[in-house]
């Protein structure tokens, strides 16, 4: 008896499950997907849609293949005007975005769009903020550049890769509004075409002080020419930089994720939506991915779905909050 | 680790099938490209930037691909020069003078052989010279702050016109152009649009690589239309070679020569490979001209400018590559390539890109030594591919370009671009003005705006800053000596090219 009735209650539950598992997404996948990259081959976002698609197909959520289309243009405003108005009701298709897509949207420069019209699906890494110095420089800590910074705005000259307004420069402009450094359009910014260009100056000691991410600075840390002061991080990070103290360490509420992820067009179905947010989700926790964030320097920092939403809604707000306190917008 | 072994390493890159192949295969492109007359190097690396660009090909093997044509087109420029005693390029120019003597007397076989050997020369030398000086070059780099940036980019504006350059005024408009182009898109130092009429495509500036294809490919395409694009031209028959290792001996103290004053002229700013193939001819005829058989077929006459023409295209890589500054059109093109790949050139590209660079610099002895065996057993069949009707080569070059400007941006736009660049490069080679200063003004005037306005911020507004360091003072001695020096030299140094080119004429 009691063999019977586990055997009819393991039938009747796997078929439930079954069921279950059969019915959670009334969308099957097409048999191909569609990842816009919204820039040149070779960039971040580039590698964002060829290992995620690539990774979808190895695992099989994708029977057929993910194409990767670059389309450069406006730091992404030409890929998010394309996604909202001619491809809106695409369930097929994603598109990489990271902190420099919510940068814009909140400083307004993609004319007329703004983050509501597209569906937030979840991130799969990032990579953190840090701020260092040059090997001779007389600041050993976060705090003395704060302190420095505190007694005359412009007495700290930072370098980054990024233009005026961009990531690279709020960073720093963050951490100084946490440090309560006043006068904050003061502090000395200078934006090069990219974060080596800027670090050359910064350990050519041409320029104080360096603002990017930590994946940038590893050659120059392992040289021993650059001094990491700190990084913008919740916990410390994985070794090797397990050394670096994080800025909230130092009493600096300060945390800076640039992280990787995607959206999905406004209008694709919900059922498509709910569809990408669980394979993004399944997706960080296979070995598989966890091999390429361990490739390519990429720190776990995972949010999807509604959390994911909100996420981005909060840091639009206070990266527009913090751009009209500097008088980079009106 | 030290030069020798980075340069090891570089075989290891440059020696793997796949390297091999695209060292191959851009040698026989620009040994073509050379040979047709008007197709020059520059526009050889623009028409095949697109190309490397739809392959999908990786940083260095596009790099390869792009060098080995480059020095492909030096060789291949001399094929016509004494063929048809028309320049493939201009650097070929000097290479007339004993060349088409040499074929016109029966002695095609040899010149080009001879040439061939001279060429090889010019570039093993300079590659060599490449080797030694490009680190040196790259650590003072790190000496550069953006006042110095700055005054180097003024030098590098400067010396545009170059010795040879027939009109600075012309020179300077078309570096206005480029400078206006540059300016369209965000400005990095305020992040302000400017220019961009909220149009999203333009937000990030006109695209150098539509900019340079379409100028130089294009406009190629609407020149071949123009001459109804018809026939292969007439040339001398080439008769079977006879070449005794006396001959090549003979011929290896100038060609030795010609490559040391080659590569120097190559990594000054501005000089170019046409002032290295010049000032080798004459110093040779100088030297070595006792009988008076130079302009009459002398096999040194043909050796001396291929080995200081080649010789100069590899010095000009030096300045490109440590300091982000071309010192010739066609290093300022591969400049825009290295760009569109995200690779910044300067002291950090031996740093970061160490695998790249030295593999580059590997291949380049690889192609060479190819360019070596192609051209002398099997010059026969350039010689045959030169008498190609353009209007069959002419489709395939603008499919090319246009499949592989669409296939970087899936952006109809940019083949508007293409096409209007086109036009208007039609339209500037029609009245004599210069194409490379306007890719030099959009490839170097966002940096130059860039070092001044950084210069200002770390200074706090003090404009002495720009001149407060030796090394800036010397650079702005050496621009203005640049500036000043083509006005007083440049009529001179152009009477005697001529003088020279005519002299060959009448005998």
């Amino acid at each position: 008896m009691l063999n019977t009735f586990s055997l009819k209650t393991v039938l009747i539950s796997s078929a439930a499950a079954l069921t279950i598992a059969g019915q959670a997404y009334a969308y099957e996948p097409a048999r191909s997907a569609e990842c816009i990259a919204p820039a040149n081959p070779g960039g971040g976002w580039d590698f964002t849609c060829r290992s995620v698609g690539k990774v979808l197909v190895d695992l099989d959520y994708i029977k057929g293949n993910v194409q990767t289309v670059n389309m450069s243009g406006a730091g992404g405003g030409v890929a998010f005007a394309h996604t909202i108005s001619k491809r809106a009701k695409d369930d097929n298709l994603i598109v990489a975005a990271s902190t420099a897509t919510t940068t814009r949207l909140a400083q307004g420069q993609f004319p007329g769009m703004n983050a509501d019209q597209v569906k937030w699906v979840g991130t799969l890494g990032a990579d953190y903020g840090i701020i260092a110095v040059g090997k001779d420089s007389k600041y050993t800590s976060l705090t003395q550049v704060m302190e420095a910074l505190k007694k005359d705005p412009s007495s700290v000259k930072f370098a980054g890769g990024s233009a005026s307004g961009g990531w690279d420069h709020l960073k720093v402009l963050m951490t100084a509004q946490k440090a309560n450094v006043e006068k904050l359009p003061q502090v000395r910014y200078l934006a090069f075409s990219g974060g080596s260009e800027a670090l050359v100056q910064v350990v050519g000691g041409h320029v104080d002080a360096f603002t990017g991410d930590i994946s940038e600075v590893k050659g120059f840390m392992d040289s021993g020419d650059l001094r990491v002061l700190a990084v913008l991080s919740e916990q410390r990070l994985p070794a090797p930089f397990d050394a670096i103290p994080t800025a909230m360490e130092q009493g600096i509420d300060s945390i800076a994720p640039n992280w990787r992820g995607f959206y999905v067009p406004g209008d694709a179905s919900a059922d498509s939506y709910d569809w990408w947010v669980n394979t993004v989700d399944e997706l960080y926790e296979t070995q598989e991915w966890k091999d390429v964030m361990t490739k390519n320097g990429l720190i776990p920092f995972h949010k999807s779905g509604a959390d994911f939403t909100q996420f981005v809604k909060n840091q639009t707000l206070e990266i527009r909050t913090l751009s009209q306190d500097i008088g980079l917008i009106k | 680790m030290d030069t020798m072994s980075l340069l090891m390493n570089g075989f290891a890159v440059a020696l793997t099938p796949e390297s091999i192949m695209f060292a191959v295969i851009g040698a026989i492109l620009g040994t073509l490209i050379g040979a047709l007359p008007g197709l020059g190097p520059a526009n050889g690396v623009a028409i095949l930037i697109p190309l490397a660009f739809s392959l999908g090909l990786s940083p260095t093997s596009s790099l390869i691909l792009l060098t080995s044509v480059y020095a492909g087109a030096m060789y291949g420029g001399r094929i016509s020069s004494i063929l048809l005693n028309i320049p493939g390029d201009e650097p070929a120019m000097m290479t007339c003078l004993d060349g088409y003597p040499m074929a016109l007397k029966g002695k095609a076989a040899e010149a080009l052989a001879i040439s061939a050997i001279a060429s090889f020369i010019g570039s093993f030398i300079a590659t060599i010279g490449l080797v030694i000086l490009a680190p040196i070059l790259a650590k003072f780099a790190l000496k550069f702050g953006p006042a110095e940036y700055f005054a180097l980019f003024a030098l590098a504006f400067a010396t545009l016109g170059g010795i040879t350059g027939k009109n600075q005024f012309k020179t300077l408009m078309a570096a206005a152009i480029g400078l206006m182009i540059a300016s369209v898109g965000i400005d990095i130092s305020t992040g302000v649009q400017r220019f961009t009429f909220n149009t999203l495509e333009l937000f990030e500036g006109v695209d150098f690589i539509i900019a340079i294809v379409g100028l130089f490919a294009i406009s190629e395409l609407l020149f071949f239309l123009e001459r109804h694009a018809g026939d292969g031209l007439k040339q001398v028959a080439i008769n079977k070679l006879k070449l005794s290792p006396k001959d090549i001996i003979k011929v290896l103290p100038a060609s030795f020569r010609g490559a040391v004053l080659g590569f120097v002229a190559g990594v000054l700013p501005g000089a170019g490979a046409s002032l290295g193939s010049f000032i080798s001819y004459t110093l040779e005829k100088r030297v070595s001209d006792k009988d008076g058989t130079f302009g009459k077929g002398d096999a040194r006459g043909v050796a001396a400018p291929e080995a200081g023409n080649n010789g100069a295209a590899s010095g000009a890589l030096v300045p490109m590559l440590t300091l982000g500054v071309p010192g010739s059109g066609t290093t300022a093109v591969l400049l825009a390539m290295l760009i569109s790949l995200n690779i910044s050139p300067g002291p950090m590209l031996f740093q970061q890109n160490a695998d790249l660079v030295w593999g580059v610099i590997a291949a380049m002895f690889v192609g060479n030594l190819v360019l070596l065996l192609l051209n002398i057993p099997m010059v026969g069949i350039f010689v045959r591919l030169l008498s190609i009707p353009p209007k069959y080569l002419m489709p395939v070059v603008t499919l090319i370009a246009s499949v592989g400007i669409y296939s970087v941006s899936h952006s109809a736009l940019d083949l508007y671009f293409m096409v209007g660049f086109g036009v208007l490069g039609y339209i500037f080679r029609k009245v004599d003005i210069p194409l490379v200063p306007i890719i030099l003004g959009m490839l170097l005037g966002p940096e130059m705006e860039k070092s001044l306005r950084h210069a200002l911020v770390l200074s706090d507004g003090d404009w002495t800053a720009l001149f407060n360091s030796g090394l800036s003072m010397g650079l702005w001695t050496v621009a203005i000596l640049g500036l000043v020096l083509p006005i007083i030299v440049g009529p001179i140094v152009r009477a005697k090219m001529s003088k020279s080119k005519a002299a060959t004429k009448e005998d």
